[in-house]
């Protein structure tokens, strides 16, 4: 019979009745709750702390439309377990803007056309932000290498490019 | 049909950023995933994983023992639910009887069987995995070609000989035309089958509210008012005490333009259980069962006299249509037929389709549909004409060419072109790379061992669908404007927009004709319980339908304002500008806010004039609209490796007016995206017993930022007659150019190999073959 998800529902349930307690800080706020510990993280920030902006789109990290920042690095949250995040400081996309101010990522999104259906966009920011966090002045190739994990079937990626670009380009005062 | 405002700067037109972007950048925007209710219950769906097998037996007792477990059904309990339904009719089509889970037999691989519900998702999924099947596994066949052969195993036994329909269409006189030819090119062109690939799957929640016979479905579609009318049906509810609620949709490009099982099923889930419940489908799950697209092999023949016109086209194409019919499966082909003269002048065509069953999944609308297979068979042919009878491939299409004065020009296949220049876009392409001085490139590079190809399409498409007769469920679409008592407008649209911006086109369309700040404008859409019936968004149907029926009810609306100024400003001769309604004679203004607070408030009305201020139109188009473009491709092979590279991609398109060229660049390239995935990298690959071998993104190559040329993006314009606005559609637009443009430049750059054609995907593989062989 097809299995819907080919790699974490071989665990027995049984084994982990017990929940898990994993503290952590997400979007500046600290969070503690109970998990089983085969919760994916994306599950956790999704169905238990209720931030829906970033999405799954493949459960197994091949679209990046779960992408967040996990201690300052851009993960897909739906291969991880919620468990592997305990004592971690998460960003995800409701995080970004600050102060009803958006992030100059969002902003140049915004600008630049670099959605149309929105379902990959929030984890196509996260992933846009890192590019722009490891290197402030990033070639095409450089930015098309840094969103190569992430799908999307809308764009053609040429806005998002160019969003990067106009992002780089005001973070640098241009 | 003009405004009256001149003064003031239109925003159609205008390159301005979107309306609907602060909540989906800000991740604030409601998917269906992102639906909770309190008592929610979750479905996991089991499936075939034969593609032909007989159930002997299910097994549901482990399953129904699993903690949080609610229910379990089969087949045998939605048996009486009704079919899913085929909204297409063709003479003598065989309609197999689509249960939502299989009774006693399966067809493809990801069949439905069974679905558990429960209070836990995780826990479904395990009880799901519970469920024990005894298969007695038959036969299957995955080949369209092979299943209508002799001896094949039947896909459905009562018709063993797979074919579902036969359909023929001619026009002119093509005995004639191929009699009086000095050559016929003939070629096997196949378009593949391919994966949509939405990057949100389907899903749908289901709540029930017993006591008042209501059943709310939210439901990622394309079609919320069909997905209502229908699955209400289905399941024997009255149409008027279901409510489809579209929320954001994440994607669809044809495949949730459907009426699905799931739709019907989680429906008849919540009527069973009286709790709300979800499914969200998984991405496997989305590979295997969500529509696919393509799927056609085409054998074409092309009639020319010596010095490069087209007399005539046969086609004898096979469609893959999988194992049933989804909403649109057996008409998709015929949209390939109406749309195989292309830009061309001849009037000689004739067309037999065999619709193929097959142990796959259901084919259907995929962006283009119907028209990107047609567009790569007949611009393959045109270069295959241009090889043997060594004229230019630029210079032998405008020789064919309807001239632009021949508007509006019948085809032989039965349409009215409403409008076009086509030599403009092409003139435009080949000035744009230096065409000349590029062929002088290549006859250089090619000296040098080096490959490189230059490849043209020129495309039509038909877009606006569509005149009512020409649709199965209606092809017009309606609108309403409401003026509320403070001023604000509101619009709702029959249309259901899920990335192609009309929150802003809509907008901009509405803060024109009444003189409004566009902030002071909302558009909604997708939920049947506030909006008037409509249509929804495909067919490249949205501006020029939906956009045209909003215009009409807009310009009812200024008339009744009218009518009020008359009352309040002594005439009726008066701009809409700044949120004022100004007497032109007078000077006197009164701002649309005071309007509309004394038509509520009703003390005083213009004679035969009701309170309030709202109109709707329902809008029938009286033709399609004909868009048009050229994309010409440069491309470098390597030869160590067979890998194409991308050197150059200009696309001059031609979708009449625009009113947002920001807009109408994403859609170019998004399209331009998909078309370039069919050509070089996307293939559904199913193995003889129908096992689909590209189940997930590891193997099915959808197009990555890394993959992606550089698109230069360019247009003519020549307006639509067919509507005020003079727009014509441009969602498909680059997925139906990209592809032959592609195809021609691989082809052209392995000419000297003779090579005449290759299949699509052009995978490393085939061409470094087809390189060696060459090269020997």
């Amino acid at each position: 019979m097809l299995r819907p998800a080919p790699f974490v529902f071989r665990v027995k349930f049984d084994i982990f009745k017990a929940g898990m307690k994993i503290n952590l800080t997400i979007n500046g706020k600290k969070y503690s709750d109970d998990v089983e510990p085969r919760l994916l993280l994306i599950h956790y920030l999704r169905d238990v702390v209720g931030l829906t902006g970033s999405h799954v789109g493949c459960e197994t990290s091949l679209c990046g439309a779960c992408t967040i920042e996990l201690d300052g690095k851009a993960v897909k949250s739906c291969s991880m377990f919620a468990v592997q995040a305990d004592g971690a400081n998460l960003t995800t996309i409701e995080g970004l803007a600050q102060d009803g101010k958006l992030h100059g990522m969002q902003e140049a999104f915004w600008n630049q056309h670099g959605a149309q259906c929105g379902f990959c966009t929030p984890g196509m920011i996260m992933a846009s932000k890192q590019i722009l966090d490891r290197n402030a002045n990033p070639t095409d190739a450089e930015i098309r290498h840094g969103i190569e994990g992430n799908l999307c079937r809308c764009t053609g990626y040429q806005h998002i490019v160019n969003a990067v670009r106009a992002a780089a380009a005001a973070a640098a005062g241009k | 049909m003009a405004s009256t405002i001149t003064q003031v700067e239109k925003l159609v037109g205008k390159r301005i950023r979107r309306r609907e972007d602060p909540r989906l950048i800000t991740g604030t925007a409601t998917y269906v995933d992102d639906i909770q209710m309190p008592g929610m219950h979750y479905a996991a769906i089991v499936r075939s994983p034969h593609a032909a097998a007989r159930i002997r037996s299910i097994d549901t007792k482990a399953a129904a023992e699993t903690p949080s477990v609610a229910a379990i059904y089969t087949g045998k309990d939605t048996a009486k639910v009704g079919p899913v339904p085929c909204g297409g009719s063709l003479p003598g089509l065989r309609v197999p009887h689509h249960y939502i889970l299989a009774t006693d037999r399966v067809y493809f691989v990801g069949h439905p069987v069974a679905v558990v519900v429960a209070t836990d998702k995780y826990l479904a999924r395990d009880a799901a995995e519970k469920i024990e099947i005894d298969w007695d596994v038959l036969p299957a066949v995955a080949d369209p070609e092979k299943a209508i052969a002799a001896g094949a195993p039947p896909v459905h036994p009562e018709w063993p000989d797979n074919v579902a329909f036969n359909y023929h269409q001619e026009g002119g006189d093509v005995d004639k035309a191929f009699a009086e030819a000095d050559v016929v090119v003939k070629q096997r062109i196949t378009s593949q089958r391919l994966i949509p690939s939405a990057m949100e799957t389907r899903g749908v929640v289901a709540e029930w509210r017993a006591a008042d016979r209501q059943l709310n479905l939210y439901t990622s579609t394309q079609v919320p008012h069909l997905v209502r009318t229908l699955v209400a049906g289905m399941l024997g509810l009255e149409e008027n005490r279901m409510r489809v609620i579209t929320p954001e949709v994440g994607g669809g490009f044809g495949s949730k333009l459907n009426i699905y099982a799931e739709e019907a099923l989680m429906g008849f889930v919540a009527m069973q259980i009286g709790k709300p419940v979800k499914w969200i489908e998984s991405r496997r799950e989305n590979f295997l069962c969500t529509i696919q697209g393509r799927g056609h092999v085409d054998y074409f023949e092309l009639a020319a006299k010596k010095d490069g016109t087209i007399l005539g086209i046969k086609l004898k194409l096979i469609q893959d249509l999988g194992a049933y019919h989804q909403l649109l499966t057996p008409v998709i082909p015929t949209l390939s037929v109406l749309m195989m003269p292309g830009l061309y002048r001849t009037q000689n065509v004739r067309a037999d389709i065999v619709g193929a069953f097959t142990n796959c999944v259901p084919t259907d609308a995929y962006r283009g549909a119907g028209r990107p297979e047609a567009t790569h068979g007949i611009e393959r042919m045109v270069d295959i004409l241009s090889d043997e009878l060594k004229i230019d491939p630029a210079e032998i299409r405008l020789k064919n060419f309807v001239h632009k004065e021949e508007f509006p020009f019948p085809t032989a296949t039965g349409l009215m072109y409403d409008s076009g220049n086509y030599a403009a876009p092409l003139e435009k392409a080949l000035a744009t790379v230096d065409y000349q001085k590029l062929r002088a490139e290549q006859t250089e590079a090619r000296k040098q061992g080096k490959l490189m190809g230059i490849g043209i399409c020129t495309y039509g498409e038909i877009c606006g669908i569509g005149p009512s007769p020409a649709t199965p469920a209606g092809g017009w679409e309606s609108a309403t404007v409401k003026i509320e008592p403070s001023g604000k407008v509101t619009i709702l649209t029959g249309i259901c927009h899920h990335g192609q911006g009309e929150e802003t086109t809509f907008a901009q369309i509405a803060a024109d004709e009444l003189g409004v700040d566009i902030d002071d404008i909302l558009v909604l859409r997708g939920d049947t319980a506030i909006v008037q019936y409509g249509i929804g968004t495909f067919g490249s149907r949205g501006t020029a339908i939906g956009g045209t029926a909003l215009y009409f009810a807009l310009q009812e609306l200024r008339t009744k304002v009218k009518k009020f100024g008359a009352m309040l400003l002594e005439s009726d001769d008066v701009s809409f500008a700044n949120g004022q309604v100004t007497c032109n004679k007078t000077g006197k203004s009164k701002s649309l806010a005071e309007i509309a607070g004394a038509s509520y408030r009703a003390l005083k009305l213009p004679p035969n004039t009701e309170p309030g201020l709202n109109s709707t139109h329902f809008w029938e188009p009286p033709n399609f609209t004909f868009g048009f473009g050229a994309h010409l491709v440069v491309t470098d092979i390597d030869t160590d490796t067979g890998q194409v590279k991308v050197r150059r991609y200009v696309a001059v398109d031609d979708c009449g007016n625009i009113l947002n060229p920001l807009i109408v660049d994403g859609q170019v390239h998004g399209g331009v995206a998909q078309g370039l995935g069919q050509a070089l990298w996307e293939e559904a690959v199913y193995d003889d017993n129908g096992q689909l071998l590209t189940g997930e993104f590891m193997d099915y190559a959808m197009p990555r930022a890394h993959m992606m040329p550089w698109i230069e993006s360019d247009h003519t314009i020549t307006p639509s007659p067919v509507n005020p606005l003079g727009v014509k559609g441009v969602g498909e637009a680059g997925t139906i150019g990209c592809s032959p443009a592609v195809v021609n430049s691989v082809v052209d750059a392995l000419s000297h190999f003779g090579v005449r054609h290759i299949d699509m995907p052009l995978t490393p593989e085939k061409v470094w073959k087809l390189v060696a062989g060459g090269k020997n």
